[in-house]
């Protein structure tokens, strides 16, 4: 079983402020997704709202067709990780784990434990002992070892260093593979995580910039470089990304992808096309200097 | 393993033609499964699939349900036949572009092919 993720003009606000701006999204059931956002965009808000962490100002979310707001059936089908754990500071990690496995229904004690050991948790340590990277870790084993049909890593692993990310990703890729489930994995080190995300989704000050395959994101960006007065002329008309200029050459990122004709006259012309990383598009559609999305 | 460049399934497809063409696999020999791939290589499997299906699309793989997928019994000779049929405009003509732009003059280039042809490498 999946469970998919709709948010339908959903509203957050935190007083004066507006997170999330009649957000519109949906997420089918059982894909690994990208949440991609600058700091405060309103990532840790859909997460929040998705885990019924907090109630909406107005609008709906819905896991698996349920508003999860005080709805314990379907809340304990969802695991929200954030950064700092959630969990009692004071208690030893041996107990943190214990708490887990009492009130997480899908929890697994033989994955817990060999992510204690390949991370090599101090067990018998308090919680406020912990290094960063290591509440990170315990983070993520929560996470993996809650089995959760909907689990949510709000930046959790940005605390680890980059061993014990890679790590992560490779465990949670294998975890995913025996035990298909929605995962959301919210970021901003796109560039060594992206292979993972089936879907990638772009907030950007609590509206919806972005969703599709990741695939088809990779697909959509190029770099046009050459004398400027030709690139110029390439690009008019398209949606212009990011522009830079060095003598009398420029570069010109477009979005929205080059047919192969395209492609030949751009080549005739004496014009290089070269791919956009990823974090690269992020970075341009998420530029402050760029028109309300 | 891959760059963030092109589209991760596209670099897999042109991966296991890569290895088609240099014969490492064989015609009728088993690929790895879709969730081989994305272990390997730590990819999302939809995308290990959908790189997968693009050689099922152009008959260069094909599926026995159930068992797995395989190299096709002419996989290897279309591939050749394709890779032909782009050479000229793949790699001959940007390499004379190479030369006019460097001053190399087009007889040198020649005179270099034929030293390989009649077995003289330089």
């Amino acid at each position: 079983m999946t469970l998919s993720i709709t948010a339908d003009d959903l509203v957050l606000d935190y007083g004066d402020t507006r997170a999330l701006d009649h957000l519109n999204l949906h997420l089918e059931g059982g894909r690994i997704y990208g949440l991609l956002g600058r700091n405060g965009s309103g990532k840790t808000s859909f997460a929040s709202l998705a885990a019924a962490f907090r109630r909406p100002t107005s609008g709906e979310i819905t896991v698996g067709g349920t508003a999860p707001f005080e709805a314990a059936e379907i809340v304990s089908q969802i695991c929200l990780i954030r950064e700092g754990g959630d969990v009692f500071e004071s208690d030893r990690v041996s107990s943190v784990l214990r708490f887990a496995a009492a009130h997480r229904p899908y929890w697994s004690e033989e994955r817990a434990g060999q992510l204690v050991e390949r991370f090599r948790i101090p067990t018998r340590k308090r919680v406020t002992q912990l290094s960063r990277g290591m509440r990170s870790a315990l983070g993520v084993t929560l996470g993996l070892a809650s089995r959760a049909p909907v689990t949510l890593f709000d930046e959790v692993h940005l605390g680890m260093d980059a061993p014990s990310r890679y790590a992560f990703y490779e465990e949670l890729l294998n975890d995913y593979l025996a035990h298909p489930r929605t995962v959301i994995l919210s970021t901003h080190l796109i560039e060594e995580v992206s292979s993972l995300f089936e879907e990638v989704v772009i907030l950007d000050r609590g509206g919806l910039v972005l969703h599709e395959s990741a695939d088809d994101m990779r697909e959509r960006g190029a770099a046009v470089t050459g004398p400027s007065r030709d690139v110029e002329d390439f690009t008019s008309g398209m949606r212009v990304l990011g522009r830079q200029t060095l003598g009398a050459t420029s570069q010109v990122t477009v979005f929205g992808g080059l047919d192969a004709e395209q492609r030949r006259q751009a080549t005739s012309a004496g014009l290089e096309i070269g791919p956009v990383p990823l974090q690269d598009l992020f970075i341009h559609l998420t530029d402050p200097e760029r028109e309300t999305p | 393993m891959f760059d963030d460049r092109s589209p991760i399934y596209r670099q897999i497809a042109e991966r296991i033609k890569g290895d088609i063409l240099s014969g490492a696999l064989a015609e009728g020999a088993q690929v790895m499964s879709t969730n081989q791939f994305a272990v390997a290589y730590r990819i999302n499997p939809a995308t290990a699939a959908k790189g997968l299906q693009s050689l099922v699309d152009e008959d260069i793989l094909y599926k026995r349900r159930g068992v797995g997928m395989f190299v096709s019994a002419d996989a290897r000779e279309r591939l050749r036949t394709r890779h032909r049929e782009r050479f000229f405009t793949d790699v001959v003509d940007p390499m004379i572009t190479e030369a006019e732009t460097i001053g190399v003059p087009l007889d040198d280039v020649v005179d270099h092919i034929r030293q390989h042809e009649i077995g003289e490498p330089s």
